[in-house]
Protein backbone atom coordinates (compact mmCIF):
# COMPACT_ATOMS: atom_id res chain seq x y z
CA UNK A 1 0.00 0.00 0.00
CA UNK A 2 1.32 3.33 -0.70
CA UNK A 3 -1.26 6.06 0.19
CA UNK A 4 -1.17 9.86 -0.92
CA UNK A 5 -2.57 11.82 1.66
CA UNK A 6 -3.46 15.84 1.13
CA UNK A 7 -5.52 18.40 2.90
CA UNK A 8 -6.44 22.09 2.18
CA UNK A 9 -9.14 22.66 4.26
CA UNK A 10 -7.76 24.56 6.77
CA UNK A 11 -5.22 27.17 6.23
CA UNK A 12 -2.27 24.11 5.94
CA UNK A 13 -1.43 23.09 2.84
CA UNK A 14 -0.57 19.88 3.73
CA UNK A 15 0.65 16.28 2.11
CA UNK A 16 1.80 13.12 3.27
CA UNK A 17 2.91 9.71 1.88
CA UNK A 18 2.23 6.34 3.82
CA UNK A 19 3.10 3.09 2.98
CA UNK A 20 0.95 1.06 4.70
CA UNK A 21 3.03 0.76 7.75
CA UNK A 22 3.54 4.37 8.91
CA UNK A 23 4.21 8.17 7.33
CA UNK A 24 7.39 8.05 4.79
CA UNK A 25 7.14 11.84 4.07
CA UNK A 26 5.00 14.98 5.01
CA UNK A 27 5.01 18.41 4.48
CA UNK A 28 2.42 20.66 6.21
CA UNK A 29 2.95 24.51 5.11
CA UNK A 30 0.79 27.68 6.65
CA UNK A 31 -0.93 30.16 4.01
CA UNK A 32 -4.29 30.45 3.55
CA UNK A 33 -4.43 32.36 0.58
CA UNK A 34 -1.98 30.17 -1.49
CA UNK A 35 -3.09 26.58 -1.57
CA UNK A 36 -3.33 26.67 -5.31
CA UNK A 37 0.72 27.58 -5.76
CA UNK A 38 1.73 25.31 -2.96
CA UNK A 39 -0.36 22.14 -3.20
CA UNK A 40 1.58 20.62 -6.63
CA UNK A 41 5.10 21.52 -5.51
CA UNK A 42 4.59 20.35 -2.19
CA UNK A 43 3.41 16.53 -3.61
CA UNK A 44 6.37 16.77 -5.85
CA UNK A 45 8.98 17.34 -3.05
CA UNK A 46 7.19 14.79 -0.59
CA UNK A 47 7.76 12.26 -3.15
CA UNK A 48 11.00 13.21 -4.33
CA UNK A 49 11.94 12.60 -0.44
CA UNK A 50 10.60 9.42 0.11
CA UNK A 51 11.90 8.85 -3.61
CA UNK A 52 9.06 7.35 -5.05
CA UNK A 53 7.00 8.42 -8.36
CA UNK A 54 2.79 9.43 -8.30
CA UNK A 55 2.74 6.24 -10.57
CA UNK A 56 3.65 3.93 -7.10
CA UNK A 57 0.64 5.27 -5.22
CA UNK A 58 -2.19 3.28 -4.83
CA UNK A 59 -4.36 5.33 -3.22
CA UNK A 60 -5.40 9.13 -2.70
CA UNK A 61 -6.98 10.37 0.59
CA UNK A 62 -8.41 13.76 0.84
CA UNK A 63 -10.14 16.06 3.77
CA UNK A 64 -13.35 16.62 2.15
CA UNK A 65 -13.51 19.76 5.01
CA UNK A 66 -15.41 21.08 5.93
CA UNK A 67 -13.51 24.67 5.25
CA UNK A 68 -13.19 27.46 3.45
CA UNK A 69 -14.48 26.51 -0.50
CA UNK A 70 -11.87 28.11 -2.09
CA UNK A 71 -8.76 26.27 -0.83
CA UNK A 72 -10.65 23.21 0.44
CA UNK A 73 -11.67 23.12 -3.78
CA UNK A 74 -7.78 22.62 -4.49
CA UNK A 75 -6.98 19.63 -2.91
CA UNK A 76 -10.86 17.71 -4.15
CA UNK A 77 -9.57 18.69 -7.41
CA UNK A 78 -5.95 18.04 -7.47
CA UNK A 79 -7.18 14.25 -5.37
CA UNK A 80 -10.11 13.67 -8.27
CA UNK A 81 -7.54 14.26 -10.98
CA UNK A 82 -5.35 12.23 -9.76
CA UNK A 83 -7.55 9.52 -9.18
CA UNK A 84 -8.14 9.44 -12.88
CA UNK A 85 -5.63 9.88 -14.66
CA UNK A 86 -3.76 6.86 -11.95
CA UNK A 87 -7.00 4.72 -11.92
CA UNK A 88 -6.29 4.53 -8.40
CA UNK A 89 -8.91 4.93 -5.84
CA UNK A 90 -9.73 8.12 -3.83
CA UNK A 91 -11.20 8.39 -0.90
CA UNK A 92 -12.26 10.92 1.09
CA UNK A 93 -11.88 11.47 5.06
CA UNK A 94 -13.57 14.36 7.31
CA UNK A 95 -10.95 17.03 7.84
CA UNK A 96 -12.21 17.04 11.34
CA UNK A 97 -11.66 14.02 12.23
CA UNK A 98 -7.88 14.23 10.98
CA UNK A 99 -8.09 16.62 13.55
CA UNK A 100 -9.29 14.65 15.99
CA UNK A 101 -7.09 11.70 15.50
CA UNK A 102 -4.10 13.54 15.93
CA UNK A 103 -4.93 14.54 19.95
CA UNK A 104 -4.54 11.09 21.48
CA UNK A 105 -7.19 12.52 23.56
CA UNK A 106 -9.01 9.55 25.18
CA UNK A 107 -12.24 11.48 26.98
CA UNK A 108 -14.94 13.38 24.91
CA UNK A 109 -13.53 16.62 23.48
CA UNK A 110 -14.54 19.10 20.65
CA UNK A 111 -12.88 19.77 16.87
CA UNK A 112 -13.79 23.30 16.00
CA UNK A 113 -11.94 25.09 12.61
CA UNK A 114 -12.50 28.66 11.61
CA UNK A 115 -15.34 28.94 9.54
CA UNK A 116 -14.92 32.73 8.85
CA UNK A 117 -17.68 35.16 9.06
CA UNK A 118 -16.78 34.81 12.75
CA UNK A 119 -18.76 30.93 13.10
CA UNK A 120 -16.86 27.76 13.62
CA UNK A 121 -16.68 24.29 11.72
CA UNK A 122 -17.21 21.98 14.40
CA UNK A 123 -18.11 18.24 15.63
CA UNK A 124 -17.85 16.42 18.91
CA UNK A 125 -16.12 13.55 19.78
CA UNK A 126 -16.06 10.27 21.86
CA UNK A 127 -12.42 9.88 21.49
CA UNK A 128 -9.63 10.37 18.95
CA UNK A 129 -11.86 7.92 16.73
CA UNK A 130 -14.66 8.51 17.03
CA UNK A 131 -17.21 11.08 16.09
CA UNK A 132 -20.98 11.58 17.60
CA UNK A 133 -22.19 14.20 15.86
CA UNK A 134 -22.11 15.15 12.08
CA UNK A 135 -19.94 18.28 11.15
CA UNK A 136 -21.72 21.52 11.63
CA UNK A 137 -21.09 25.27 11.10
CA UNK A 138 -22.39 27.84 13.54
CA UNK A 139 -21.66 30.56 15.64
CA UNK A 140 -19.42 29.98 18.65
CA UNK A 141 -21.34 31.30 21.17
CA UNK A 142 -24.79 29.40 20.00
CA UNK A 143 -22.77 26.37 20.78
CA UNK A 144 -21.68 26.82 24.14
CA UNK A 145 -23.75 24.93 26.01
CA UNK A 146 -23.23 21.64 23.60
CA UNK A 147 -19.56 22.21 23.81
CA UNK A 148 -19.62 23.18 27.70
CA UNK A 149 -16.58 22.19 29.65
CA UNK A 150 -15.11 19.95 26.85
CA UNK A 151 -11.68 19.75 25.49
CA UNK A 152 -11.10 21.47 22.18
CA UNK A 153 -8.58 21.50 19.70
CA UNK A 154 -8.45 23.09 15.94
CA UNK A 155 -7.91 27.02 15.30
CA UNK A 156 -11.97 27.42 15.74
CA UNK A 157 -11.03 26.40 18.91
CA UNK A 158 -8.06 28.58 19.90
CA UNK A 159 -9.71 31.75 18.09
CA UNK A 160 -13.03 31.58 20.87
CA UNK A 161 -11.61 31.43 24.22
CA UNK A 162 -15.05 32.31 25.54
CA UNK A 163 -16.61 29.43 23.91
CA UNK A 164 -13.78 26.84 24.11
CA UNK A 165 -11.80 28.09 27.25
CA UNK A 166 -10.24 24.25 27.35
CA UNK A 167 -8.89 24.99 23.57
CA UNK A 168 -5.32 23.73 22.46
CA UNK A 169 -3.09 22.39 19.83
CA UNK A 170 -3.04 20.69 16.98
CA UNK A 171 -4.29 23.96 15.33
CA UNK A 172 -4.39 22.77 11.66
CA UNK A 173 -5.25 19.53 10.39
CA UNK A 174 -1.67 17.53 9.08
CA UNK A 175 -2.20 15.01 6.31
CA UNK A 176 0.46 12.20 7.90
CA UNK A 177 -2.60 12.08 10.33
CA UNK A 178 -5.23 11.78 7.78
CA UNK A 179 -3.37 9.32 6.09
CA UNK A 180 -2.41 7.21 8.96
CA UNK A 181 -6.37 7.04 9.99
CA UNK A 182 -6.98 6.34 6.22
CA UNK A 183 -4.51 3.32 6.69
CA UNK A 184 -6.18 2.02 9.82
CA UNK A 185 -9.57 2.23 8.59
CA UNK A 186 -8.90 0.67 4.92
CA UNK A 187 -6.55 -2.22 6.95
CA UNK A 188 -9.51 -2.82 9.05
CA UNK A 189 -11.78 -3.71 5.96
CA UNK A 190 -13.98 -0.02 6.47
CA UNK A 191 -15.16 2.19 3.63
CA UNK A 192 -14.57 5.80 3.24
CA UNK A 193 -16.52 8.02 2.00
CA UNK A 194 -16.41 9.68 -1.82
CA UNK A 195 -14.26 12.86 -2.26
CA UNK A 196 -17.17 14.95 -1.84
CA UNK A 197 -16.87 18.29 -0.21
CA UNK A 198 -18.59 19.01 3.25
CA UNK A 199 -19.55 22.72 2.32
CA UNK A 200 -22.53 22.97 4.74
CA UNK A 201 -23.28 26.51 3.85
CA UNK A 202 -25.33 27.35 0.47
CA UNK A 203 -23.83 29.64 -1.95
CA UNK A 204 -24.44 33.20 -1.51
CA UNK A 205 -26.34 34.32 -3.86
CA UNK A 206 -28.71 37.26 -4.23
CA UNK A 207 -32.20 36.56 -6.40
CA UNK A 208 -32.96 39.82 -8.17
CA UNK A 209 -36.72 40.92 -6.97
CA UNK A 210 -39.54 41.64 -9.79
CA UNK A 211 -37.91 38.55 -11.59
CA UNK A 212 -39.52 36.32 -14.02
CA UNK A 213 -38.42 34.18 -17.55
CA UNK A 214 -40.34 34.82 -20.39
CA UNK A 215 -38.73 32.67 -23.05
CA UNK A 216 -40.32 33.16 -26.66
CA UNK A 217 -41.20 29.91 -28.60
CA UNK B 1 2.72 21.42 -43.39
CA UNK B 2 4.40 18.15 -41.56
CA UNK B 3 2.38 14.96 -40.90
CA UNK B 4 -0.74 15.66 -38.69
CA UNK B 5 0.58 12.61 -36.60
CA UNK B 6 3.82 14.89 -35.76
CA UNK B 7 1.46 17.89 -34.69
CA UNK B 8 0.73 18.45 -30.66
CA UNK B 9 -1.49 16.26 -29.22
CA UNK B 10 -3.06 19.08 -26.14
CA UNK B 11 -5.65 18.56 -23.82
CA UNK B 12 -7.09 22.08 -23.19
CA UNK B 13 -9.39 22.90 -19.78
CA UNK B 14 -11.11 26.00 -19.29
CA UNK B 15 -12.96 27.30 -16.08
CA UNK B 16 -13.06 31.11 -15.71
CA UNK B 17 -16.66 31.20 -15.65
CA UNK B 18 -19.57 29.00 -15.57
CA UNK B 19 -18.72 26.50 -18.68
CA UNK B 20 -16.61 23.83 -17.69
CA UNK B 21 -14.60 23.04 -21.08
CA UNK B 22 -12.55 19.93 -21.82
CA UNK B 23 -11.28 20.26 -25.78
CA UNK B 24 -8.53 18.03 -27.45
CA UNK B 25 -6.93 19.20 -30.59
CA UNK B 26 -4.35 17.73 -32.95
CA UNK B 27 -2.21 21.30 -34.24
CA UNK B 28 -5.32 22.85 -35.73
CA UNK B 29 -7.85 19.81 -36.12
CA UNK B 30 -10.31 20.45 -33.74
CA UNK B 31 -11.20 16.14 -32.13
CA UNK B 32 -13.09 17.00 -29.08
CA UNK B 33 -14.90 19.77 -27.22
CA UNK B 34 -16.84 18.73 -24.48
CA UNK B 35 -18.37 21.34 -22.66
CA UNK B 36 -20.98 21.06 -19.03
CA UNK B 37 -22.78 24.25 -18.42
CA UNK B 38 -24.23 25.35 -15.17
CA UNK B 39 -25.89 28.23 -17.21
CA UNK B 40 -29.23 26.84 -15.59
CA UNK B 41 -28.37 26.94 -12.16
CA UNK B 42 -27.61 30.54 -12.65
CA UNK B 43 -30.55 31.58 -14.47
CA UNK B 44 -32.52 32.12 -11.47
CA UNK B 45 -29.92 34.80 -10.13
CA UNK B 46 -30.12 37.13 -13.57
CA UNK B 47 -25.97 36.63 -13.25
CA UNK B 48 -23.56 34.24 -12.74
CA UNK B 49 -22.84 33.50 -9.14
CA UNK B 50 -19.12 32.60 -8.79
CA UNK B 51 -19.54 30.16 -6.07
CA UNK B 52 -22.32 28.36 -7.97
CA UNK B 53 -19.88 28.35 -10.93
CA UNK B 54 -16.94 27.02 -8.40
CA UNK B 55 -19.04 24.24 -7.68
CA UNK B 56 -20.35 22.85 -10.48
CA UNK B 57 -16.44 22.81 -11.85
CA UNK B 58 -15.32 20.31 -9.34
CA UNK B 59 -18.67 18.05 -10.02
CA UNK B 60 -18.27 18.34 -13.67
CA UNK B 61 -14.49 17.73 -14.40
CA UNK B 62 -13.87 14.68 -13.91
CA UNK B 63 -16.21 13.54 -16.19
CA UNK B 64 -15.83 16.05 -18.76
CA UNK B 65 -12.58 15.00 -19.00
CA UNK B 66 -13.44 11.42 -19.55
CA UNK B 67 -15.99 12.48 -22.26
CA UNK B 68 -13.55 14.16 -24.30
CA UNK B 69 -10.97 11.70 -24.49
CA UNK B 70 -14.01 8.96 -25.52
CA UNK B 71 -15.01 11.66 -28.25
CA UNK B 72 -11.03 11.91 -29.48
CA UNK B 73 -10.46 8.79 -29.25
CA UNK B 74 -6.90 9.13 -28.16
CA UNK B 75 -5.06 8.09 -24.72
CA UNK B 76 -4.26 10.74 -22.06
CA UNK B 77 -0.63 8.61 -22.12
CA UNK B 78 -0.35 10.09 -25.93
CA UNK B 79 -0.53 13.99 -25.42
CA UNK B 80 1.75 16.30 -25.61
CA UNK B 81 0.75 18.71 -23.12
CA UNK B 82 -2.09 19.89 -21.25
CA UNK B 83 -3.16 23.68 -21.40
CA UNK B 84 -5.39 25.55 -18.91
CA UNK B 85 -6.93 28.60 -18.66
CA UNK B 86 -4.50 30.88 -16.09
CA UNK B 87 -6.85 34.25 -15.80
CA UNK B 88 -8.13 36.20 -16.22
CA UNK B 89 -12.03 35.05 -15.27
CA UNK B 90 -13.55 34.27 -11.74
CA UNK B 91 -10.68 33.70 -9.03
CA UNK B 92 -12.37 30.84 -7.99
CA UNK B 93 -13.68 29.16 -10.85
CA UNK B 94 -10.29 29.65 -12.52
CA UNK B 95 -8.72 27.93 -9.85
CA UNK B 96 -10.24 24.48 -10.07
CA UNK B 97 -9.50 24.41 -13.41
CA UNK B 98 -5.67 25.35 -13.00
CA UNK B 99 -5.30 22.36 -10.20
CA UNK B 100 -7.01 19.51 -12.17
CA UNK B 101 -4.73 20.53 -14.79
CA UNK B 102 -1.76 20.43 -12.65
CA UNK B 103 -2.74 17.39 -11.41
CA UNK B 104 -3.33 15.76 -14.73
CA UNK B 105 -0.03 16.87 -16.11
CA UNK B 106 1.73 16.15 -13.28
CA UNK B 107 0.01 12.29 -13.00
CA UNK B 108 1.04 12.09 -17.03
CA UNK B 109 4.34 13.12 -16.63
CA UNK B 110 3.26 16.04 -19.34
CA UNK B 111 4.29 19.45 -19.60
CA UNK B 112 1.53 22.30 -18.13
CA UNK B 113 0.57 25.46 -20.07
CA UNK B 114 -1.73 28.05 -18.32
CA UNK B 115 -2.48 30.46 -21.14
CA UNK B 116 -5.03 33.17 -21.50
CA UNK B 117 -8.52 33.10 -22.10
CA UNK B 118 -8.28 35.99 -24.47
CA UNK B 119 -5.76 34.88 -26.24
CA UNK B 120 -7.53 31.03 -26.68
CA UNK B 121 -10.88 33.26 -27.84
CA UNK B 122 -8.59 34.37 -30.97
CA UNK B 123 -7.07 31.44 -31.73
CA UNK B 124 -9.23 28.86 -31.86
CA UNK B 125 -10.88 30.22 -34.97
CA UNK B 126 -7.32 27.76 -36.18
CA UNK B 127 -9.67 25.45 -35.37
CA UNK B 128 -12.26 26.42 -38.18
CA UNK B 129 -10.39 28.65 -40.61
CA UNK B 130 -7.09 27.48 -40.22
CA UNK B 131 -3.55 29.20 -39.31
CA UNK B 132 -4.43 32.59 -38.06
CA UNK B 133 -2.79 35.07 -40.45
CA UNK B 134 -0.51 37.39 -39.06
CA UNK B 135 -1.26 39.79 -38.01
CA UNK B 136 -4.92 39.18 -37.11
CA UNK B 137 -7.23 42.01 -35.83
CA UNK B 138 -9.48 39.97 -33.15
CA UNK B 139 -12.93 41.76 -31.59
CA UNK B 140 -13.99 39.93 -28.75
CA UNK B 141 -17.47 40.37 -27.50
CA UNK B 142 -18.94 38.35 -24.60
CA UNK B 143 -20.51 38.81 -21.34
CA UNK B 144 -17.26 39.54 -19.86
CA UNK B 145 -14.89 41.07 -22.44
CA UNK B 146 -15.45 43.47 -25.44
CA UNK B 147 -12.17 44.36 -26.60
CA UNK B 148 -10.21 44.75 -30.12
CA UNK B 149 -6.84 43.37 -30.00
CA UNK B 150 -3.94 43.25 -32.62
CA UNK B 151 -1.73 39.70 -32.83
CA UNK B 152 1.32 39.11 -34.71
CA UNK B 153 1.61 35.86 -32.83
CA UNK B 154 -0.48 34.68 -30.91
CA UNK B 155 1.97 32.79 -28.99
CA UNK B 156 3.55 36.02 -28.10
CA UNK B 157 2.15 39.47 -28.99
CA UNK B 158 -1.39 40.36 -28.13
CA UNK B 159 -1.64 44.57 -28.10
CA UNK B 160 -4.70 45.76 -26.61
CA UNK B 161 -5.80 48.45 -29.26
CA UNK B 162 -9.28 49.14 -27.12
CA UNK B 163 -11.46 47.88 -24.95
CA UNK B 164 -14.97 48.77 -22.88
CA UNK B 165 -14.28 51.51 -20.11
CA UNK B 166 -17.35 50.29 -18.19
CA UNK B 167 -19.79 47.31 -19.38
CA UNK B 168 -19.17 44.17 -21.78
CA UNK B 169 -21.46 44.23 -24.57
CA UNK B 170 -23.08 40.96 -23.51
CA UNK B 171 -23.80 42.76 -19.95
CA UNK B 172 -25.78 44.63 -21.83
CA UNK B 173 -27.55 42.17 -23.69
CA UNK B 174 -28.36 40.36 -20.18
CA UNK B 175 -29.07 43.56 -18.85
CA UNK B 176 -31.84 44.79 -21.50
CA UNK B 177 -33.05 41.26 -21.69
CA UNK B 178 -33.97 41.70 -17.65
CA UNK B 179 -35.59 44.81 -18.13
CA UNK B 180 -37.84 43.28 -20.90
CA UNK B 181 -38.25 39.87 -18.53
CA UNK B 182 -37.10 38.35 -21.40
CA UNK B 183 -35.11 35.86 -18.72
CA UNK B 184 -30.98 35.23 -18.76
CA UNK B 185 -29.12 35.10 -20.41
CA UNK B 186 -30.01 37.95 -22.66
CA UNK B 187 -27.78 37.43 -25.95
CA UNK B 188 -29.93 34.82 -27.33
CA UNK B 189 -33.31 35.94 -26.70
CA UNK B 190 -32.51 39.44 -27.96
CA UNK B 191 -31.14 38.10 -31.28
CA UNK B 192 -34.86 35.65 -31.36
CA UNK B 193 -36.71 39.11 -30.83
CA UNK B 194 -35.27 41.46 -32.80
CA UNK B 195 -35.36 39.62 -35.78
CA UNK B 196 -38.80 40.31 -35.93
CA UNK B 197 -38.26 43.89 -35.13
CA UNK B 198 -37.23 47.41 -36.72
CA UNK B 199 -33.62 48.61 -35.80
CA UNK B 200 -34.37 52.14 -36.97
CA UNK B 201 -37.70 52.42 -34.72
CA UNK B 202 -35.58 53.73 -31.75
CA UNK B 203 -32.50 56.08 -32.69
CA UNK B 204 -30.67 54.51 -29.29
CA UNK B 205 -27.28 56.09 -28.20
CA UNK B 206 -23.89 54.94 -30.14
CA UNK B 207 -21.40 55.48 -27.27
CA UNK B 208 -17.89 56.87 -27.76
CA UNK B 209 -18.33 57.54 -31.59
CA UNK B 210 -17.50 61.49 -31.00
CA UNK B 211 -14.72 62.58 -33.11
CA UNK B 212 -12.84 63.38 -29.78
CA UNK B 213 -13.61 59.94 -28.74
CA UNK B 214 -11.17 57.24 -27.88
CA UNK B 215 -11.05 55.69 -31.81
CA UNK B 216 -11.30 51.89 -30.39
CA UNK B 217 -12.68 52.14 -27.36
CA UNK B 218 -16.05 50.74 -26.36
CA UNK B 219 -19.03 51.92 -23.85
CA UNK B 220 -22.27 50.74 -22.79
CA UNK B 221 -23.07 51.69 -19.99
CA UNK B 222 -24.66 54.98 -21.41
CA UNK B 223 -26.87 52.86 -23.96
CA UNK B 224 -27.73 50.29 -21.03
CA UNK B 225 -29.12 53.51 -19.14
CA UNK B 226 -31.31 55.16 -22.32
CA UNK B 227 -32.86 51.72 -23.19
CA UNK B 228 -33.94 51.41 -19.52
CA UNK B 229 -35.44 54.43 -19.23
CA UNK B 230 -37.09 54.31 -22.79
CA UNK B 231 -38.90 51.29 -21.53
CA UNK B 232 -39.66 52.86 -17.99
CA UNK B 233 -40.97 55.99 -19.83
CA UNK B 234 -43.49 54.00 -22.11
CA UNK B 235 -44.34 51.96 -18.69
CA UNK B 236 -45.25 54.97 -16.68
CA UNK B 237 -47.62 56.54 -20.03
CA UNK B 238 -49.34 52.84 -19.60
CA UNK B 239 -48.16 51.79 -22.87
CA UNK B 240 -47.03 49.09 -24.53
CA UNK B 241 -43.57 48.22 -25.07
CA UNK B 242 -42.80 47.26 -28.49
CA UNK B 243 -40.44 44.55 -27.41
CA UNK B 244 -39.59 43.29 -30.74
CA UNK B 245 -38.50 47.18 -31.89
CA UNK B 246 -36.60 47.44 -28.37
CA UNK B 247 -34.98 44.39 -28.62
CA UNK B 248 -33.47 45.37 -32.50
CA UNK B 249 -33.16 48.88 -32.27
CA UNK B 250 -31.22 48.29 -28.86
CA UNK B 251 -28.94 45.36 -30.65
CA UNK B 252 -28.59 47.52 -33.68
CA UNK B 253 -26.71 49.83 -31.65
CA UNK B 254 -24.25 47.56 -30.47
CA UNK B 255 -23.30 46.01 -33.18
CA UNK B 256 -23.22 49.48 -35.21
CA UNK B 257 -20.38 50.66 -32.88
CA UNK B 258 -18.59 46.97 -32.65
CA UNK B 259 -17.79 46.64 -36.11
CA UNK B 260 -17.37 50.43 -36.85
CA UNK B 261 -14.68 50.20 -34.59
CA UNK B 262 -13.02 46.83 -35.49
CA UNK B 263 -13.36 48.13 -39.67
CA UNK B 264 -11.95 51.13 -38.64
CA UNK B 265 -8.70 49.70 -36.87
CA UNK B 266 -8.13 47.34 -39.41
CA UNK B 267 -8.11 50.36 -41.88
CA UNK B 268 -6.07 52.23 -39.72
CA UNK B 269 -3.39 49.48 -39.09
CA UNK B 270 -3.24 47.91 -42.13
CA UNK B 271 -4.86 44.64 -41.64
CA UNK B 272 -6.72 42.69 -44.25
CA UNK B 273 -7.86 40.43 -41.50
CA UNK B 274 -10.77 40.53 -38.88
CA UNK B 275 -11.62 37.67 -36.61
CA UNK B 276 -14.66 38.08 -33.89
CA UNK B 277 -14.93 35.58 -30.84
CA UNK B 278 -16.30 35.50 -28.22
CA UNK B 279 -20.49 34.48 -26.93
CA UNK B 280 -21.72 37.88 -28.36
CA UNK B 281 -20.14 36.21 -31.77
CA UNK B 282 -22.77 34.40 -31.68
CA UNK B 283 -24.99 36.94 -32.62
CA UNK B 284 -26.97 36.61 -35.92
CA UNK B 285 -26.80 40.73 -36.72
CA UNK B 286 -23.53 41.29 -35.41
CA UNK B 287 -22.24 38.79 -38.14
CA UNK B 288 -24.24 39.99 -40.93
CA UNK B 289 -23.27 43.39 -40.35
CA UNK B 290 -19.60 42.73 -39.80
CA UNK B 291 -19.93 40.70 -42.95
CA UNK B 292 -21.19 43.65 -45.06
CA UNK B 293 -18.86 45.88 -43.75
CA UNK B 294 -16.20 44.24 -44.22
CA UNK B 295 -16.83 43.10 -47.52
CA UNK B 296 -16.87 46.96 -48.19
CA UNK B 297 -13.93 47.09 -47.23
CA UNK B 298 -11.75 44.41 -48.56
CA UNK B 299 -11.22 42.78 -45.51
CA UNK B 300 -11.62 39.05 -44.91
CA UNK B 301 -14.08 38.03 -42.31
CA UNK B 302 -13.14 35.10 -39.70
CA UNK B 303 -16.33 34.44 -37.34
CA UNK B 304 -15.59 30.57 -35.72
CA UNK B 305 -18.76 28.45 -35.45
CA UNK B 306 -20.93 29.90 -32.61
CA UNK B 307 -19.63 26.71 -30.17
CA UNK B 308 -16.23 27.78 -30.33
CA UNK B 309 -17.15 31.41 -29.93
CA UNK B 310 -18.97 30.82 -26.63
CA UNK B 311 -16.09 29.92 -23.53
CA UNK B 312 -15.01 26.50 -24.39
CA UNK B 313 -11.76 23.56 -23.81
CA UNK B 314 -11.00 23.51 -27.37
CA UNK B 315 -10.06 27.30 -27.86
CA UNK B 316 -7.50 26.56 -24.72
CA UNK B 317 -6.36 23.58 -26.41
CA UNK B 318 -5.60 25.23 -29.59
CA UNK B 319 -3.92 27.70 -27.79
CA UNK B 320 -1.89 25.22 -25.76
CA UNK B 321 -0.88 23.22 -29.69
CA UNK B 322 0.39 26.54 -30.48
CA UNK B 323 2.56 26.71 -27.59
CA UNK B 324 3.93 23.91 -28.09
CA UNK B 325 4.40 23.97 -31.88
CA UNK B 326 6.58 27.19 -31.00
CA UNK B 327 8.47 25.71 -28.38
CA UNK B 328 7.22 28.20 -25.85
CA UNK B 329 8.34 27.61 -22.56
CA UNK B 330 6.17 25.69 -20.18
CA UNK B 331 4.47 26.57 -16.80
CA UNK B 332 5.74 25.56 -13.19
CA UNK B 333 3.83 23.60 -11.33
CA UNK B 334 2.89 26.46 -8.55
CA UNK B 335 1.40 28.21 -11.57
CA UNK B 336 -1.08 30.66 -9.93
CA UNK B 337 -4.98 30.83 -11.05
CA UNK B 338 -4.63 34.56 -11.85
CA UNK B 339 -8.19 36.65 -12.39
CA UNK B 340 -6.89 39.73 -13.85
CA UNK B 341 -4.10 38.07 -16.10
CA UNK B 342 -3.16 41.07 -18.89
CA UNK B 343 -4.32 40.37 -22.46
CA UNK B 344 -0.46 40.88 -23.34
CA UNK B 345 0.71 37.59 -21.77
CA UNK B 346 -0.99 35.06 -23.95
CA UNK B 347 0.82 32.57 -21.17
CA UNK B 348 2.37 31.89 -18.27
CA UNK B 349 6.08 30.63 -18.64
CA UNK B 350 7.51 29.17 -15.62
CA UNK B 351 10.08 31.65 -13.50
CA UNK B 352 12.59 29.21 -12.68
CA UNK B 353 13.31 25.82 -14.65
CA UNK B 354 11.11 23.02 -14.81
CA UNK B 355 12.83 20.11 -14.58
CA UNK B 356 10.41 18.07 -15.81
CA UNK B 357 9.37 16.00 -19.10
CA UNK B 358 10.08 17.95 -22.19
CA UNK B 359 10.18 15.44 -24.32
CA UNK B 360 8.46 17.83 -26.70
CA UNK B 361 11.17 19.42 -28.53
CA UNK B 362 9.35 20.17 -32.01
CA UNK B 363 10.00 22.51 -34.08
CA UNK B 364 7.52 25.16 -35.27
CA UNK B 365 5.18 23.69 -37.40
CA UNK B 366 3.46 26.25 -38.65
CA UNK B 367 5.97 28.79 -39.92
ZN1 LIG C 1 -14.73 34.14 -22.77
Amino acid sequence: MLLLALDTATPAVTVALHDGRDVIASSSQVDARRHGELLLPAIDRVLAEAGRKLDAVTGIVAGIGPGPYTGLRVGLMTAETFGLALGVPVHGVCTLDGLAYATDLEGPFVVATDARRKEVYWARYADSRTRVTDPAVDRPADIAEQVEGLPAVGAGALLYPDTFPKAHEPEHVSAAALARLAAEKLAAGGELPSPRPLYLRRPDAQVPKNYKVVTPK
Amino acid sequence: MADSRDEPLVLGIETSCDETGVGIVRGTTLLADAVASSVDEHARFGGVVPEVASRAHLEAMVPTIDRALKEAGVSARDLDGVAVTAGPGLAGALLVGVSAAKAYAYALGKPLYGVNHLASHICVDQLEHGALPEPTMALLVSGGHSSLLLSSDITSDVRPMGATIDDAAGEAFDKIARVLNLGFPGGPVIDRYAREGDPDAIAFPRGLTGPRDPAYDFSFSGLKTAVARWIEAKRAAGEEVPVRDVAASFQEAVVDVLTRKAVRACKDEGVDHLMIGGGVAANSRLRALAQERCEAAGIRLRVPRPKLCTDNGAMVAALGAEMVARNRAASSWDLPADSSLPVTEPHVPGTHGHDHVHEVSKENLYS
